[in-house]
Order: structure tokens, then C-alpha cells, then sequence
């Protein structure tokens, strides 16, 4: 079970696990944030050789520094730190095209990383069944404006203004993989101006 | 929906041996009319009018899916079967008109593999002779891997070789020749899928060295088709039509109900589909489950029967149809 | 032609309209006077002559209107029509389906000749005259599925199947009950009808996934679904809701009859052979209430159905806030007499 605590939902939110050992001769872990701690959880475990078969893609966010050293001190046959997902996109996308069957693919932290990761995953060909993913950290969502199809970031209230076309959305569970997102739809469209108040509920 | 699937009325336009075993037939349709076409690894299934009963096998079709003239598929004669390969083999012959169902498939490819790896044993060469025409039709990658006992015995092996150079491997029992499956399943890129078709240990194999590698589940396809075995007469008792039926040595307890007239669907014939699924009412005695599509679990709860396949050894049985 | 097609609108001025007899033959839903959600699929096989059920693919009064309105919903917004690489194959299988059925049920408005791989179509019609090689994309102005679904009624979904369930791979999508195609693509069967509310907890959806599964080559299956739209808007999607949702509050005891549409989506499945994906066609008919009140057993009808639905449906439906002025109007074309089974009008 989920180590953070979801309310129960519709069949399309994806669900999230904890990290278990899986066979295979090559394995890619990619975390951001709090994320870190479920690789670090792992490592209390796994056999000792995992960590020589591994590739460890890391984004801090805002937790800067606090899981680098320890990561690092799991000695990762590859590892990588960096500012963003946009900035690790080429690596992930490298590491597929020359992966073969039997990578084990690990995707740790918020949804928002998670699901783009696993859009990466899948496309080059891992079923996403076949995919562990472990939240930890933020519950904020990443949201796409059905209207004009902008992607809203980190969105912790509902509802909420989208950064692009500037409607009223409210934050629906319904969830794309393709998008790595979940729907905002026009909260005010039969009557407009008449939006309910903001309400936080991602944190 | 009804019991089965929809029909065609088909003349047998070849009788054609291939080996000391295998024996392929050629269907057009009756009527003179096109044939559906069909994705690679379909089945149909033919109605055999045996000596008062009728039996109905499951075979795949190995012709071009896109060849709407002519149905082909390969029987393998099987002297311990109960007696399906033997009447295709002895009574099947040019001229004769027989009906088979609209095309099924339980076996499909995945279009979205960036490869298909296909690994054959004996007679289950015959679904991917379909999709390896499909495929070359499409453009799709594919590599197949053919275990045959001997040369004489490797049924169109020699032909594959020769309308695909670069794709096929042909391995030789009696030479001592083996798939290198660990090496194989290693090389292989992200994206590709497996398909597996041939005797059960084959089958075992291939996963179970599979998910030892890492490899996900729903990248492992396989057809294992088992002909429903013969045993001991029973007796059944049908809750729902009120009727007793008694289910002869050499008929499945499917045939059993279809030749009494009793509504009961299927796809597969061989304890794979699920389609015949029916609950126990009662039983005294053990039913022989032989199905893989019902859990160990639900095996041993005893609720349900497949009864294309599955049997019974006791007092009463009563069935929910 | 033996079909008079009408020069109609579904936007801006809402030119729409149905002739008597297209009203006579319209799809109603209700074979009784309550609803409830069930699979309630049957064989679609042709029934009765003149009705839309009549043919594998309908062709209506409304055909030649609703192609020029999804080529203007897609020059807008070309995401309304996607189809994943794998689903190519499918696509033309849809291609062949429709142009064969199509040339069969319609030889006048309607050919296909083939001279083995060079297909030549043509759509009197649309004016359309097309010689193509099946399978060979780089022959048609469009792949296979946008090509087809250009030129054929209602929206379509292609269907993969793979690891025991159905996946929303494919579609062309521009006349929907609010769910974004865009959104959509890719999900499975249960992933895609997430947002239905009760249907999961009636196990509906397992239920229509096992019979979908086995669903067999040359046995289609039926069934309608419906909803509700103000003006006969083709393009009621999520992407332009805030666009159309406006539409909903100008509703008056005097204007509903005429404002208001009962829209009935007559869905059917199709195995498709080559890529044994599965074609789910969803063809929208529209008709406002006054021309459904000539009907008298259906204005009896109508009215008892939204009398005793549930909140939550007609929610999920999009009518909750106009359900009391739909009752007001309806009420007045229920004398209490009773109805007799079946969704067709009594014969005079």
C-alpha cells in the first residue's frame, strides 16, 4: 500500500505502491524531492550488487541537498543530479534507446515526476503494469486546462486559475498518462464569474 | 451472445501430407464467395461429423490473413488422441464439405512491439506462419526461433528459411541443436514481445526464464491449446435445462451438453478462453480440472468447472446450466 | 438519390432540422417508462426496414450537413482525430468495413470497385472520386480512419485489445457527450469510463468488458445510450465547453420545446478482422422536444423517465439544473394513459 494516504478514487488515478526488489540485470531509479527516501528505504533491503547494476536519475527540488550524499553513498553504477525534469529528459530518453528487456524501472517522489517518467517509460516500450512507482513528498498536481491544453504545475488549490487561458478550472481525479496530468475543466462556464471559493487540498 | 460463433459453409479444395505426422487442408468457401479476412494467430474451429456425434477441434490458421480465397491449416496426427486428428487425417478429403467458425483470436499480436521474438515447437509453427505474413506485409520486425525434432519431421521449415533468410532459426533435436534462451532473451531491445507456441515444457521455459530476467508479464504472450482428454464416462445432472446427460469416454463434457442441445458458450475448446466457464451446483466425487484458465485456488474450491476440458470421477454432479 | 439531404447548420444560427419522416424513424431509448443504466447490448443485425437500425452504417437526411460540421470542428482542433502508430491497421480495416458496407446498403449513393489492391471509391454525395491502394497510406489525402470518418456519420473509437481488456487507442471524436479524446487516448476500458458514476458499483463495466472481449468476427453488437443538449450542437466536447456550457441557462417554459434536444447515441461494435481491434461507431441523433411531443407515447414516456431518474445521473448527464422546467413542459404531454413496450411510435 501507498505510503501516503489517498482518498479513495476513480479507476483513472493512478495508484501507488512501495518499492519492492524485482529480477534484472539493469535498473533505473528516478526520484525527485522526498522521492529519495524511497530509494534509500530500498537499499535497507536489497542485495548488496543492486547498486552496481543502477542508474539513479535524481531531481532535489526543493529539498537541495538534504538526500544527495546519501545517495551518492549507495555508490550507483551511474548517477545524476539536476534541476529539473526538463533537464534530465534527454538523459531518460538516452537511457531507453540503448536499454534492452529486463530493465526494472523504479519512479519515486511527486505525481507530477512520476507520471512523466512513466509516459517516457512506456513509450519506449515497458508496460506501465510493469513500472514501480512510489509517492512520497507533495500532493500538488500537475494539471492540463482541457480548454487550451496548458500545463498547470504543482496546483495545490481547487478551484484554480490556469497559467495560460486564465479560466476558472476545478481539479478533477480523471487522469491522463499520455498527459502525465490530471483534467481541469471550466468551473463557471453555465455561469460565469460565479466560482466557489479556492480550497486547499494538495499540499 | 449465443453459444459458439458465426459459421461458414467451406469445401475442403486440398488434402496435402506434409510429413509422416502432419497433414495440412485447404477450405474455400461453398458458395464460391470470399473468405473474412483474419489477424495472425486466429483459430477456427472445425465441426467434424464423426460417426453420429459431432466434434469440434480448434486449429490455427497458417494461411496469408489477407488471403481471402482459401483457408489453410496443419493437422498433426495424434494415435492417443481421441480421435479428432485421426478423422482429419482418415476421413477429410477433397470435395467434401465441412463448416468452420468465423475466425478467433487468442493469440494476437501486439501491435505495439518495436519486435516480435517468436519461439516455436513442432506443430505450433502453424500460428506464426499467419502472423509472419502479416507482419512482412506491415513492415513489422520479427525473428522467429523453430525447435523441430528432425529435418523430416521440421514441418515447413525449409520453406520459412527460404522466404525469410535474415529472420529464421531452425534448431534440430536430433542434432543436439537449442535455443541459447538466455543470451537470446538478453539482446533484446525495449519494446520487444515474445510469443511462444509448442508442447507446455517449452512453454514453462520460456517464462519462467523470462520473468527471471525481468522480463514483464504482458510483454509473454503464448498459446497452449489442450485437446480435451478421454477418461471415464460420467453422469451430469443439469440444474437450469432439467436434463441428465451422460458424457462418453471419447467426448468432452462441452460435446456432452452441445449434443443435448444445451446452450453453452465457447471460443477456445481447449481450457484457455474462459468462455465455458459454469458453476458446480453440487458434486460428490472430484472434478478433474485440466483447464489454465481457473485458478489453483478456484481448482481446489471446487465451484466451477471448464467443461470443454475438465472431467468428473464420482457419485453426482450438477452443473448451473 | 433516393435521399433528400438537408442544408443545415449545428452551430452559430442552429439551422438543424427533422423532416416527419426523420422524426418518425428517430432512435428513442426508452423501451419503457423508467431507465436505468445495464449493458443492454443486442445482435445488430438489419431490423426494421427504413429504421437505423436497418443497416451496418446509417445514412440520414443529416449526412452531407454533419461531414461539412466536423470539418470545420477539425480544421479548428485536429486532436479530435488521433490514432496511435500501432492503430494504422485498424484503421484500415474501418476503411474496408465502412466502403464495403456502405457500397452494399447505398449502390446509389455509394461504389467501391477493386482491381486487387487499387481500390476506387466513390461519394455521389460528397462528390468524392478516389482510386487508392488498400494499405498504402501515401495514397489517400489522410490516414485510413480520418479518410473513412470523414465521410461516414457519428464518431468513432478503435479499440485495441490486448492483456485481457480494450484500449481507447484510436478515434475520431467531434461530436461527443463532454469527454476529450485528446485526454482520453490511450486509456483502457476502465480507465476511459472512470468518470460514469454508479455504473462501477453495478459491476456494469465488467460485465460489458467480458462480453466485449469475446466479441466475434461477423457478429456485431447494439445498444443506445442518450443525453441531453440545448440546440443541436454536434460539438458538445469538454474543449469548448465554456464555449456551449452558456447555452444550457437561456431555457424558458416557452422556448424548451423548441431549445431543448434529447440526443440518443445509437453505439455499436464491430471485430474488426485484419487487427482484431474492435470499431466502436457512435452515432448521435438529435430531435427536439416538440417534434418528439408528436409522438404521443413518447411525450407519455419522456416525461416519467426524468420524473423518476436519479439526481445523480441526470448530474452526470449535464441536465440537473433544467430538469424542473423539462418536467413542467413534459408533464403536459402525459395524460396518465399507458404506454406500450418498445421504443417505436404506436402505428395509426
Amino acid at each position: 500500500m501507498s505510503k501516503t494516504d489517498f482518498p479513495l478514487s476513480i479507476d483513472s488515478r493512478p495508484v501507488y505502491g512501495v518499492f519492492e526488489m524485482r529480477a534484472g540485470k539493469h535498473h533505473l531509479m528516478i526520484a525527485d524531492a522526498e522521492g529519495a527516501e524511497a530509494l534509500l528505504d530500498l537499499a535497507t533491503a536489497a542485495p548488496a550488487d543492486l547498486w552496481a547494476k543502477t542508474h539513479i536519475i535524481y531531481i532535489p527540488k526543493t529539498t537541495g541537498k538534504k538526500y544527495l550524499g546519501k545517495l551518492q553513498a549507495l555508490s550507483p553504477d551511474q548517477f545524476y543530479a539536476g534541476p529539473s525534469y526538463e533537464a534530465a529528459k534527454q538523459r531518460i530518453a538516452d537511457t531507453f534507446s540503448k536499454a534492452h528487456m529486463g530493465l526494472q524501472v523504479y519512479l519515486a517522489g511527486t505525481e507530477g515526476l512520476m507520471g512523466q517518467a512513466m509516459y517516457a517509460a512506456t513509450s519506449a516500450g515497458i508496460p506501465h503494469t510493469a513500472i514501480q512507482t512510489e509517492h512520497r513528498g507533495s500532493t500538488a498536481r500537475r494539471m492540463q486546462c482541457v480548454h487550451c491544453k496548458g500545463i498547470t504545475e504543482d496546483v495545490t488549490h481547487d478551484p484554480f486559475i490556469c497559467s495560460h487561458c486564465g479560466l476558472n478550472l476545478f481539479v478533477r481525479d480523471h487522469y491522463s498518462r499520455r498527459m502525465a496530468a490530471f483534467q481541469g475543466v471550466c468551473i463557471d462556464a453555465e455561469d460565469p464569474g460565479n466560482v466557489p471559493k479556492s480550497v486547499g487540498l494538495f499540499k | 451472445m449465443s453459444a459458439g460463433t458465426a459459421k461458414l459453409n467451406v469445401t475442403v479444395a486440398e488434402v496435402k501430407p506434409i510429413n509422416d505426422l502432419v497433414t495440412r487442408f485447404k477450405f474455400i468457401r461453398t458458395d464460391g464467395g470470399e473468405l473474412p479476412t483474419f489477424s495472425g494467430g486466429a483459430h477456427t474451429v472445425v465441426e467434424m461429423q464423426d460417426d453420429g456425434f459431432t466434434r469440434l477441434n480448434p486449429y490455427s490458421l497458417m494461411s496469408d490473413p489477407a488471403d481471402r480465397d482459401a483457408y489453410m491449416i496443419s493437422v498433426r496426427r495424434d494415435d492417443q488422441g481421441r480421435g479428432g486428428s485421426k478423422f482429419m487425417h482418415s476421413k477429410v478429403a477433397e470435395g467434401l464439405e465441412m463448416v468452420i467458425s468465423n475466425p478467433v483470436n487468442l493469440f494476437s499480436l501486439d501491435l505495439r512491439a518495436k519486435k516480435h521474438l517468436m519461439i516455436a515447437g513442432g506443430i505450433g509453427i502453424t500460428p506464426f506462419m499467419a502472423q509472419m505474413q502479416q507482419l512482412a506485409a506491415t513492415n513489422g520486425h520479427f525473428e522467429l526461433h523453430y525447435s523441430v525434432r528432425t529435418a523430416s519431421l521440421g514441418s515447413y521449415a525449409e520453406q520459412l528459411s527460404e522466404r525469410f533468410p535474415n529472420r529464421v532459426n531452425i534448431y534440430h533435436d536430433d542434432l543436439g541443436q537449442a535455443i541459447d534462451l538466455e543470451n537470446l532473451l538478453i539482446g533484446q531491445p525495449l519494446g520487444t514481445h515474445i510469443y511462444i507456441c509448442g508442447p507446455k515444457g517449452m512453454i514453462d521455459w520460456v517464462r519462467g526464464k523470462a520473468a527471471a530476467l525481468g522480463w514483464p508479464r504482458e510483454a509473454i504472450h503464448y498459446e497452449e491449446f489442450l485437446a480435451p482428454a478421454s477418461g471415464k464416462p460420467f453422469e451430469v445432472r443439469l440444474a437450469i435445462s432439467n436434463k441428465t446427460i451422460q458424457v462418453g469416454e471419447n467426448q468432452s463434457l462441452l460435446e456432452a451438453l452441445e449434443a443435448n442441445d444445451v446452450d453453452a458458450p465457447y471460443l477456445c475448446r481447449g481450457g484457455a478462453c474462459g468462455q465455458c466457464e459454469t458453476a458446480v451446483v453440487e458434486c460428490d466425487g472430484e472434478l478433474i480440472h485440466r483447464d489454465h484458465w481457473l485458478s489453483d485456488e478456484q481448482h481446489r474450491a471446487g465451484k466451477l468447472i471448464m467443461p470443454c476440458v475438465s472431467r468428473f470421477d464420482g457419485k453426482t454432479l450438477v452443473l448451473d446450466r | 438519390m433516393t435521399i433528400q439531404f438537408n442544408d443545415e447548420t449545428f452551430r452559430d444560427d442552429f439551422s438543424f432540422k427533422n423532416s416527419p419522416a426523420a422524426i418518425k424513424r428517430f432512435p428513442f431509448p426508452f423501451h419503457e417508462d423508467s431507465y436505468m443504466y445495464s449493458v443492454n447490448l443486442e445482435p445488430h443485425t438489419k431490423t426494421r426496414p427504413g429504421s437505423p437500425f436497418e443497416f451496418a452504417f446509417d445514412v440520414d437526411e443529416h449526412y452531407v450537413s454533419e461531414m461539412k460540421d466536423r470539418a470545420v470542428t477539425l480544421a479548428d482542433d485536429p486532436l479530435r482525430c488521433q490514432s496511435l502508430p500501432h492503430m494504422t491497421l485498424a484503421g484500415w480495416d474501418l476503411l474496408e468495413y465502412i466502403m464495403e458496407a456502405k457500397a452494399r446498403d447505398y449502390p446509389d449513393l455509394f461504389s467501391l470497385t477493386k482491381d486487387g489492391n487499387i481500390w476506387h471509391w466513390e461519394n455521389k454525395p460528397l462528390e468524392i472520386d478516389q482510386t487508392f491502394i488498400f494499405l498504402d497510406e501515401s495514397t489517400l489525402p489522410y490516414g485510413p480512419m480520418e479518410y473513412i470518418t470523414r465521410q461516414t456519420q457519428g464518431d468513432f473509437a478503435l479499440l485495441d485489445q490486448r492483456d485481457d481488456n480494450l484500449w481507447l487507442d484510436a478515434g475520431m471524436i467531434t461530436s461527443q457527450a463532454d469527454w476529450s479524446l485528446d485526454f482520453n487516448v490511450g486509456m483502457n476500458f476502465f480507465e476511459w469510463h472512470a468518470p460514469v458514476p454508479k455504473a462501477n458499483e453495478m459491476g456494469i463495466f465488467v460485465r460489458a468488458l467480458k462480453f466485449l472481449l469475446n466479441l466475434q468476427q461477423g457478429a456485431p453488437a447494439r445498444r443506445l445510450n442518450w443525453t441531453m443538449t440545448v440546440n443541436p450542437l454536434l460539438d458538445t466536447s469538454p474543449e469548448n465547453y465554456h464555449k456551449w456550457g452558456p447555452m444550457k441557462t437561456g431555457l424558458t417554459i416557452e422556448n424548451i420545446g423548441s431549445k431543448q434536444y434529447l440526443r440518443v447515441e445509437l453505439q455499436t461494435l464491430f471485430r474488426l478482422p485484419r487487427s482484431n481491434a474492435i470499431a466502436f461507431p457512435i452515432r448521435a441523433y438529435l430531435c427536439r422536444f416538440e417534434d418528439l411531443m408528436t409522438v404521443p407515447k413518447w411525450g407519455r414516456r419522456l416525461h416519467r423517465v426524468l420524473r423518476d431518474i436519479p439526481d445523480e445521473l441526470a448530474t452526470y448527464k449535464g441536465f440537473i439544473d433544467n430538469k424542473p422546467l423539462m418536467l413542467e413542459y413534459l408533464s403536459r404531454f402525459d395524460d396518465g394513459a399507458p404506454t406500450s413496450d418498445g421504443i417505436w411510435p404506436d402505428e395509426a
